[in-house]
């Protein structure tokens, strides 16, 4: 059981990092996983008070606050059309709507949870996070990053148009994906990224010539087939409760196949 | 910690201890109608309004509604009973455990659509678990209050 001994409602963010750099303090995001644990947090710190729960759009990007929920990403408009309904695909099977008007998008980011839709999604857009000491860096390299004391201010997306498309396979409706997929094209290449492997979710680019390809809508249904195949073929998967790596690794090929096909359409319907 | 909280109209100020979860905070308020259910922030029973958007009281913490609004079913009871008369009249709440949590995210969902899809209805409550019905008779009765609502709320309640 989670155990909390103060609570601290930040009034800045310098004042919310020198508390997180002690050792048994801790930031609270959505706090819906933290919950979860049997952690005994010294000093729980609370960032609603700082503004950081705003979605704003600039001429190049929208920028999301850390604590904005996963309801107010699903809902917004902007969001909506810059990724093509790929940010509230992504969110709208987890759990419901009450559990999503509490999960943060930085509790979700910065967890770089293993069974992430948010991680998935936002992987295949142009996006970046901003933290309080470190300053703005691809979402990527974040991933990649070890866990530390810094603090996830706000997300960034870009304003890069392409096209987007997320799929999901659960073995129940709202339960934790078995895997999730993203695919996109845009003008920084085309990409597929996978995710809830068991691991966190990874990002593998397309070779140039398939982007072009996709992009015309060209590509013949069994050469997507292959391709798909291969890529699925790179990803490393895991065993758990919910499927086997083996599952995984067809169910990956399944999905990145009909997420280029949708791609391709589009790209179709552009050219057109 | 003190907190102020205006739970169903009512200000409370309160010390509590930091790691109290909303969901004990109301009971202890006499909110009883606000069910611990899975504890795993899965099942929906503890739904609560916070500035009147649904929550997940069993996963939020009592300081975190600090200078907040939090409304229970006992705050909204004029509203639920007219809604409730259609989910019984379904047969639908069976051991009625998950009721009042369905009956708060349906009301939620009222104010934000008024006029859902059988899609929409469905994607809004997939957060409320009901281990009796298979949601057949809620879905029946949310669509006959649907439909009483449009008609002015003139249709009898057999």
């Amino acid at each position: 059981m989670l155990k909390i001994k103060e609570y601290v409602k930040a009034e800045s963010l310098e004042q919310a990092y020198e508390l997180n750099q002690k050792r048994g303090n801790r930031i609270l995001g959505g706090m819906l996983w933290l919950k979860m644990s049997n952690a005994r947090i010294h000093t729980a710190i609370d960032l609603s008070g700082l503004g950081l729960g705003r979605i704003d759009e600039t001429e190049e990007e929208i920028r999301i606050g850390c604590m904005a929920t996963l309801r107010e990403l699903e809902l917004n408009e902007p969001l909506e059309r810059i990724s093509q309904g790929l940010v509230r695909e992504s969110v709208k099977h987890i759990v419901g709507v009450q559990f999503r008007n509490l999960a943060t998008v930085g509790g979700s980011l910065f967890g770089r949870f293993g069974f992430s839709d948010v991680l998935t999604g936002f992987l295949a857009l142009d996006t970046y996070v901003e933290l309080y000491k470190g300053g703005i860096l691809p979402l990527r390299k974040f991933v990649e990053m070890k866990r530390d004391n810094d603090i996830l201010v706000r997300v960034i997306v870009r304003k890069t148009y392409g096209n987007y498309v997320y799929l999901t396979h659960r073995n129940t409706k709202t339960d934790f994906p078995v895997l999730t997929v993203a695919v996109s094209s845009d003008s920084r290449g085309a990409r597929a990224v996978v995710g809830a492997r068991t691991q966190k979710a990874v990002c593998i680019a397309l070779p140039q010539e398939w982007k072009c390809r996709l992009d015309q809508g060209n590509c013949s249904g069994k050469e997507l087939q292959e391709l798909s195949k291969e890529l699925a073929g790179e990803i490393p998967m895991g065993s758990n409760l919910r499927a086997s790596a083996g599952y995984r690794r067809h169910l990956a090929g399944v999905l990145i196949r009909r997420g280029l096909l949708a791609l391709q359409e589009r790209g179709r319907q552009d050219a057109d | 910690m003190q907190i102020n909280v205006v739970l169903n109209g009512k200000t409370i100020t309160e010390e509590i201890a930091p790691d109290l979860l909303l969901i004990d905070f109301v009971r202890n308020h006499k909110c009883y109608s606000v069910k611990r259910g899975c504890e795993t922030s899965n099942c929906g029973l503890c739904t609560v309004f916070l500035d009147q958007k649904p929550v997940l009281s069993c996963g939020i913490l009592a300081a975190r509604a600090d200078g907040h609004a939090v409304d229970t079913l006992e705050g909204l009871l004029e509203e639920a009973k007219e809604f409730a008369m259609f989910i019984a009249d379904q047969g639908a709440e069976q051991c009625g455990f998950c009721n009042p949590g369905m009956i708060m995210n349906a009301i939620a969902l009222f104010r934000e659509n008024k006029e859902p899809s059988d899609e929409e209805i469905r994607e809004y409550l997939a957060g409320n678990l009901c281990r009796c019905s298979g949601y057949e008779g809620q879905l029946r009765g949310i669509r006959a209050f649907l439909e009483y609502k449009k008609q002015g709320g003139a249709l009898c309640v057999q």
